[in-house]
């Protein structure tokens, strides 16, 4: 099942010795790991790393602040190292960290419904009932497994009722769920000793060929057998390690703060080390129909700090080249305050930071209206364009198209790539 | 009061606490049905024999057609717990083994089936796997819809054996709260931020009683079926006229269904209007009450032949026409013979759209009855044997089949509503956890995929598989452990508990010797655990075959 690495920048367990000493190096001494960076070049396959904002963020209190009008409430606006780039005060931290980042400022879907848009965003295509789409996760590691990997190549970290899906490119394609990142690995562990684990393996050996018998064609097909096979594999892999936190010096990992979320960051960055291509780190608590001012303080005060610090450490490992990060929710929220102090579901002009894996970087990407009368923003961007984009710098061929179930053609993404960030 | 006989009363005051907790927690605990029913005489059902017969005699014109040797009859074991899989969502118990092992007759399966089809597990099962196909497992909207409600309301229907047609119609044109009449969560699933999505619900309609997709053409005519854009149109205005409202799921006299056409953007209405069989639409009634009507018609063959493949995929795992809400348009019967779902529909609508006498006729005919396993060697003749039934496929059990399942064999005795409340309670939660954990299938739970690499995880060291699979005095392995009986017996035990049937003499060597080796009970133990682990986690355990 586990072919020797196919593609030359897989890493040996020396490199990632090596990668691991020099990553924690440079953490202390930034611009110290050229030699990695050599090493590494830029063939290395990018991966995806989406921080997921489940429940709609609003943009007017992150990404878009519009201070001192009437829409923009009692927000205020904080310059960041991105020329002309403004965003909400509650997130000092991460101003800091956005350079080579961009914000794109109209993102326009149909659907304001969670589900229907949580399913949207993370495939790329609206939801219909008859057809499950793949999430974006899905569609990378059908189009481009990293054969080396001993560990799932598609990983979803932290709680969220709608996980990506492998949709009709098959359950073995379903996000791998990590409910709580850096705390427990608990299935990933044999509950007993080497001695009796090979006892229960023969045991299991002696009942499967019983059953095998008169049905060895159907049983393989089951792969249930392959299946446990490569459990058991991941069960002993020495690339299970990058779940584990604990040997991460305790400064690093304060400054990702102690959220399943700001782990689950800090895990996202030592999966892309291992080279695991898609990575889905969620932060639920977005749905901000009351109070919607108080919720988002107490929101960046998880984001902000996990969110730079990757952003940080990605750039200081020289991963921010191979490594696509894109933080985005299901919708935005009305410009309107309503009587709750809240903002409601806004499917039009909502907001999302996108960079690193080679996209042009320090960009500002359309424009909401200050009044809240335009509902439309300038330069609308589809949902399917931003994955169409993403597709096209991981070098996957996103128009084209694979039989669905019901034997419908179906593009990976309908979208095309947006010009200012390829 | 004297002071002794108050010290007295001091006394006696903590037992008497203690005794009342006691007795409290008994009576709680005691089920409030009575303990076992007692099994089913057969009628002579001279109608239902006849089907079955018919139902026979095509497959075997089939099979003989296509020139395929059919599977020899899988054993009585291996059929047991097919029907408790299907029905219960649970393999068999020990004690139900030991039940149906002291039955005689060559009519015990039949009459086994009818046991399994009155017990309330019956209803709880298949309650679950309606409402996935009508409303699907979403939550849906906060307030508005009540799925659980839903759930316990079909239960309900399917207990008291509710005709089918009744049923559907009563969830098309319901009215009222969604709490208090809770078959309006049929319409009021289909609420999504505040507004009623017309669109879905006719969608659901169509795909889950008429088994077609005609959603496509929700927005254009469909690709290469004949349905067009208008027909979709035409089918929602029947659900135009409905509200839901403070007061529930409303009629409305006063809407007009409004459209806005994709081209010139502008609005017009749109007319009731059904896409094919006209004449079966009423003339009174709500616009609601005549959809109901039109689409449980006895006319209208794509009902009762929905019903068909549906039930018979609940009973197999794959329907009879997969997907099993798209099947092709009936065939002109003067012309053609009968194919299965013909057959089988016929006798649904004759009989009263009755679901348990489906279900009675579809696991006494053949292909419920063939074994998975075959001496043929080719992959090619399988496959054909296979899509042809003459070979009982093997199906991955959902996640509440293989919870279910595992929360049995971890008992001895049966667990069903005369269980103790502390072992439904169990079952209860760890299934919630264990489904959520392993990954529901949702609605497509009638699709074919293989397992996942976190399910096989969770099934080797989860958590639940390490409390279940750990002896104790309460559980299976425990139980077993500790029995005066000998090693054989305990083996034989096991494999019955968790594989319903006894081990072959090669499994029967090879844990002799493992027992034979422990010096000690702990040793033993960790035997037993073993075995059970293996048990537990072998491909036969987690399919249907």
């Amino acid at each position: 099942m586990f072919d020797f690495p196919l593609f030359s920048q897989s890493l040996s367990r020396r490199d990632l010795c090596k990668v691991a000493l020099g990553g924690t190096l440079s953490f202390m001494l930034p611009g110290f790991d050229l030699q990695a960076a050599q090493k590494r070049g830029p063939e290395r396959r990018k991966s995806v790393i989406t921080l997921w904002m489940g429940g709609g963020p609003s943009q007017l209190e992150t990404w878009d602040p519009h201070p001192g009008t009437q829409i923009g409430g009692p927000g205020k606006a904080i310059s960041t190292v991105v020329p002309g780039l403004q965003i909400s005060d509650m997130y000092p931290l991460l101003a800091e960290q956005l350079g080579g980042m961009s914000v794109i400022r109209s993102m326009v879907s149909k659907e304001g419904d969670h589900e229907r848009g949580t399913k949207y965003l993370k495939t790329g295509y609206r939801p219909e009932p008859t057809t499950v789409y793949p999430a974006l996760g899905a569609i990378i590691t059908h189009e481009a497994p990293n054969k080396g990997l001993e560990i799932p190549q598609h990983i979803s970290m932290g709680n969220t009722q709608f996980p990506a899906r492998g949709g009709y490119l098959g359950a073995h394609l379903d996000a791998f769920r990590v409910p709580d990142p850096g705390k427990n690995i608990g299935n990933m562990r044999s509950g007993v000793g080497d001695p009796r684990q090979e006892r229960r393996l023969e045991n299991l050996d002696v009942v499967s060929q019983a059953f095998r018998r008169g049905r060895t064609i159907q049983t393989k097909k089951t792969l249930h057998q392959s299946t446990i096979d490569r459990a058991l594999t991941m069960m002993s892999s020495e690339q299970l390690q990058a779940f584990e936190i604990e040997k991460e010096p305790a400064a690093v990992r304060a400054a990702y703060g102690d959220s399943p979320f700001g782990r689950g960051c800090l895990v996202a960055r030592r999966l892309v080390e291992q080279g695991v291509h898609a990575i889905e780190v969620n932060l639920n608590g977005w749905d901000s129909h009351a109070n919607n001012y108080t919720g988002h303080q107490t929101q960046s005060k998880i984001l902000d700090p996990a969110f730079a610090t990757l952003l940080k450490e990605l750039k200081e490992r020289d991963l921010l080249d191979s490594t696509i990060v894109l933080c985005i929710g299901e919708f935005g929220r009305t410009p309107k305050i309503n009587p709750l102090d809240g903002r409601d579901h806004w499917p039009s002009g909502f907001s999302c930071i996108v960079g690193g894996g080679g996209l042009k970087g320090d960009l500002i990407i359309g424009e909401t209206d200050p009044t809240g009368k335009e509902k439309d923003p300038t330069e609308p961007v589809r949902i399917q364009d931003l994955y169409a984009t993403i597709l096209q710098k991981l070098q996957i061929d996103f128009t084209k198209e694979l039989i669905s179930p019901i034997g419908r053609p179906l593009a990976l993404s309908d979208g095309s790539p947006i010009a200012k960030l390829v | 009061m004297p002071a002794s006989a108050r010290n007295w009363i001091l006394a006696c005051l903590p037992a008497g606490v203690v005794a009342l907790v006691i007795s409290l927690v008994a009576w709680a605990s005691s089920s409030p049905l009575k303990k076992t029913e007692p099994i089913p005489v057969l009628q002579n059902e001279d109608s239902l024999t006849r089907t079955v017969d018919q139902v026979d005699q095509f497959f075997t014109q089939e099979w003989q057609e296509r020139e395929l040797v059919p599977a020899a009859e899988a054993d009585e074991l291996t059929q047991m717990r097919r029907l408790s899989l299907a029905l219960h969502g649970t393999i068999p118990s020990l004690e139900e083994i030991r039940e149906f092992q002291t039955m005689s007759g060559d009519d015990r399966l039949e009459r086994w089936t009818l046991k399994l089809l009155d017990d309330r597990r019956f209803a709880d099962y298949f309650s679950e796997r309606f409402t996935r196909a009508f409303v699907g497992v979403a939550q849906g909207q906060f307030i508005v819809f009540r799925r659980d409600r839903f759930k316990a309301w079909l239960s309900e229907q399917i207990q008291a054996n509710t005709p089918y047609d009744e049923l559907v119609r009563k969830l098309i044109a319901g009215e009222g709260l969604w709490t208090g009449d809770p078959e309006t969560n049929f319409i009021t699933a289909a609420v999504a931020d505040g507004n009623l999505d017309r669109n879905k619900l006719t969608g659901s309609t169509v795909r889950a009683f008429l088994g077609q997709r005609i959603d496509c053409a929700q927005c254009h005519d469909h690709p290469f079926d004949h349905w067009k854009q208008t027909d979709f149109e035409g089918l929602t205005a029947f659900y135009g006229q409905v509200e839901v409202q403070v007061l529930g799921v409303r009629q409305n006299n006063k809407l007009k269904y409004e459209v806005e056409d994709r081209n010139t953007l502008e609005t017009r209405t749109v007319a009731p209007q059904v896409p094919f069989l006209n004449e079966c639409l009423p003339e009174e009634g709500t616009l609601r009450e005549r959809l109901a009507t039109w689409v449980t018609h006895p006319d209208n063959r794509r009902f009762e032949r929905a019903s068909a493949n549906r039930i018979w995929g609940l009973l197999f795992g794959v329907p009879y026409i997969d997907p099993v809400d798209d099947l092709p348009a009936p065939t002109d019967l003067t012309q053609e013979a009968p194919k299965l779902l013909d057959i089988l529909g016929q006798d649904f609508r004759e009989n009263g759209y009755d679901i348990k006498r489906l279900i009675q006729i579809i696991v006494a005919s053949k292909p419920f009855q063939r074994s998975s396993s075959t001496d043929m060697v080719d992959a090619e003749e399988i496959q054909r044997a296979t899509r042809a039934w003459a070979l009982f496929p093997l199906v991955r059990l959902r996640p509440e089949q293989i919870i279910g399942s595992m929360l049995q064999s971890s008992s001895l005795k049966t667990i069903d509503q005369n269980s103790n409340l502390f072992m439904r309670a169990r079952r209860f939660f760890s299934e919630i956890d264990f489904v959520r954990e392993y990954g529901d299938l949702g609605s497509d739970e009638l699709n074919d995929f293989p397992g996942t690499i976190p399910q096989a995880l969770l099934r080797m060291n989860g958590q639940f598989a390490r409390d279940n699979g750990s002896a104790s005095p309460f559980n299976s392995v425990g139980r077993i452990t500790s029995l005066d009986i000998s090693n054989e017996k305990r083996i034989e035990t096991c494999f019955l508990v968790c594989l319903s049937r006894p081990p072959t003499a090669e499994e029967l060597t090879h844990f002799l010797k493992q027992y034979e080796s422990a010096s000690n009970q702990k040793q033993r133990e960790k035997i037993t655990e073993d075995l059970f682990w293996a048990l537990y986690n072998s491909p036969e355990f987690s399919w249907n075959h």
